[in-house]
């Protein structure tokens, strides 16, 4: 018997407008991804690459084709129904981190913690798992960029997810700071066996990646 | 932790706070200071009959207010004195007459005679002076209030009313009059007497009816035994003056309007100070909505952020106005701010930055949450 793939897109296509000024930003996309796996997605800007990210989070429904997550398809789901999906299987960490600057980098991971209804007493050791408790009473403005992703990454493992969406996770970083996020990153995915999708336009980010998947045009290319 | 980032989030930015609560509190405050010269105003128009120890007012048919009133005579006077239940009933006269200042000039002042062995519808507040020093058919007692505007000084000083000699013997302080025309106190004989009324005239029969009795019962004997007058509760005078004041002049008009207008403009501010608050942090909102938080969560972020700012706004602003309020009492202008305004205003606060916050979370929840993979 095989496993499950931890998210499966079959035929997916993201269509804007309609006629002759229709965009197609995704065309009949296929894609698997098992649990320990660390897939990049490159691509040069405009190929498609963050949509898909965004269909693979139900974040947006695809025009055409089916989303799977754990099993569960997403086409039927309400959005209320694919926010919960999102919450009790997803961690999301963005190009621009996305923390709340009002809250400290404990704070922030507490917050996920309390919406994924995990005790709060979790963001210590999530921290540490980032190497960053020393740091945890220190806000936003206060870190490093490469600080602040690696926040970003802990409040993305807040609630044990099983898939975690990285969209260009080193883009705001240094190179330095840039591959410690990407080795974070594998680590997570290999000793803790968790999907990991990363966004990337760099190169050397996806040399660390166990595949490699390019897209341009809407359509994957390898 | 939906409160700490409501809290977090209004106050993390300090500057911006700031603009924030000032917003709030301009509105509270320019609320508060315009009902509270309404209720200051309807207050004045009130003033001398809420501080009449008397239950029942009788006067002459279709009075609309206690100023202007033609006279009544003993008939009424002793018509109460005769009832059952009636403990004391005293004639009042008030009338406008001129007022001649020492120093020249010429002023329009309220006088009011009253009953000295009653007390009823004299003077309270008296800071200077005595009473019974009005017993001298001359006396009279003014407010400090408007002691520059009648051109006197104190007690002593002597003044020319509608062309009869008066002295003053006693001084008061805040009974404020809200016509141009300043509170005069003096005896009724003595009132009678400047206001060229005969001995029996009055404007009004003041009842106090005996304890055990109900006033009510005697209202309705009195209605019935003279039917060529009205007879009013204090209250029914009140409202009967107020509503005069203020729906029928300009005056008490443009108060009303502006108190509402103020409520008005009060809810503006507030609306677009929230909103804006809650435009800042929409990436915030979008990030939390693609992460999966549910709407409730979201709502007790933006509701939190609205009791918080309505709370501190609202105490601030109430402080402000109590104060401006306070120093109105030795003014010409009243301003009223009770403790039922202020819980009442706390409750307008609320509800204004709750409907605010409503607004802001329609348009925190149209957000697209993949909007934050497209910064």
């Amino acid at each position: 018997m095989s496993m499950k793939p931890a998210i499966q897109a079959e035929e997916v296509s993201l269509i804007y407008g309609q006629g002759a000024t229709a965009v197609h930003a995704l065309d009949r996309v296929d894609l698997s991804l098992a649990s320990g796996e660390m897939l990049a997605l490159m691509g040069p800007s405009g190929s498609g690459k963050t949509s898909l990210l965004m269909v693979l989070g139900g974040l947006l429904r695809p025009t055409l084709g089916r989303v799977q997550v754990q099993g569960i398809a997403l086409d039927p789901l309400s959005e209320t129904e694919r926010a919960r999906l999102r919450l009790s299987h997803m961690g999301f960490v963005f190009q621009h981190y996305n923390l709340f600057p009002a809250l400290t980098a404990l704070e922030n991971v507490q917050l996920a913690l309390e919406l994924k209804g995990y005790p709060l007493d979790g963001a210590d050791t999530l921290l540490a798992e980032v190497g960053l408790a020393p740091r945890r009473h220190g806000y936003p403005r206060q870190l490093s960029g490469g600080e602040k992703q690696r926040v970003a990454i802990a409040r993305a493992l807040a609630g044990d997810p099983s898939i975690l969406l990285a969209d260009e996770p080193t883009a705001a970083l240094d190179t330095e700071h840039g591959m410690a996020v990407v080795e974070l990153l594998r680590r997570i995915a290999r000793e803790e066996g968790r999907a990991v999708v990363m966004v990337t336009h760099d190169p050397r980010v996806t040399r660390m990646a166990d595949r490699v998947v390019s897209i341009a045009d809407g359509r994957i290319l390898q | 932790m939906a409160g700490v980032l409501a809290w977090r989030n209004l106050t993390h930015d300090l500057s911006r706070f700031i603009v924030t609560m000032v917003g709030v509190v301009f509105a509270v405050v320019l609320i508060a200071m315009e009902l509270g010269l309404y209720q200051g105003f309807t207050t004045s128009t009130t003033t001398v009959i809420r501080h009449t120890n008397a239950d029942l007012w009788i006067m002459a048919k279709g009075t609309r207010n206690f100023e202007i009133t033609v006279p009544i005579h003993d008939r009424e006077l002793y018509a109460a004195k005769s009832l059952e239940c009636v403990d004391r009933a005293e004639g009042l006269v008030t009338q406008f007459v001129p007022w001649k200042k020492p120093g020249g000039g010429d002023e329009s002042v309220f006088l009011v005679g009253f009953d000295l062995n009653s007390g009823l519808a004299g003077p309270w507040n008296l800071v200077d002076g005595d009473l019974e020093d009005l017993r001298r058919s001359d006396s009279i007692v003014v407010d400090h209030i408007y002691a520059d505007k009648l051109g006197v000084s104190g007690i002593g000083d002597r003044v020319e009313i509608n062309r009869h000699r008066a002295r003053i013997v006693g001084m008061t302080q805040g009974i404020r009059s809200f016509t141009t025309s300043p509170w005069v106190f003096t005896a009724a004989r003595t009132a009678q007497r400047m206001g060229n009324f005969e001995a029996s005239d009055w404007n009004y029969v003041l009842v106090d009816v005996e304890p055990g009795c109900d006033p009510v019962r005697v209202q309705a004997t009195l209605k019935a035994i003279l039917p060529e007058a009205d007879v009013h509760s204090v209250d029914e005078l009140a409202a009967l003056t107020r509503d005069y004041w203020v729906f029928t002049t300009g005056a008490g008009a443009s108060v009303l309007v502006s108190a509402i207008l103020g409520v008005v403009v009060g809810v503006v501010i507030v609306a677009q100070v929230l909103y804006a608050t809650t435009v800042d942090h929409l990436t915030e909102f979008g990030t939390l909505r693609a992460m999966g938080a549910p709407s409730g969560f979201i709502y007790r972020v933006i509701l939190g952020q609205a009791v918080i700012s309505a709370t501190i706004g609202h105490l601030f602003g109430i402080s402000i106005a109590m104060a401006l309020a306070e120093a109105s009492e030795t003014g010409t202008v009243l301003v009223v701010v009770s403790p039922a305004m202020a819980a009442w205003l706390f409750l307008l606060t609320l509800a204004m930055c709750v409907a605010a916050a409503v607004v802001s979370i329609r348009k925190a929840m149209r957000i697209d949450p993949a909007m934050v993979f497209q910064r």
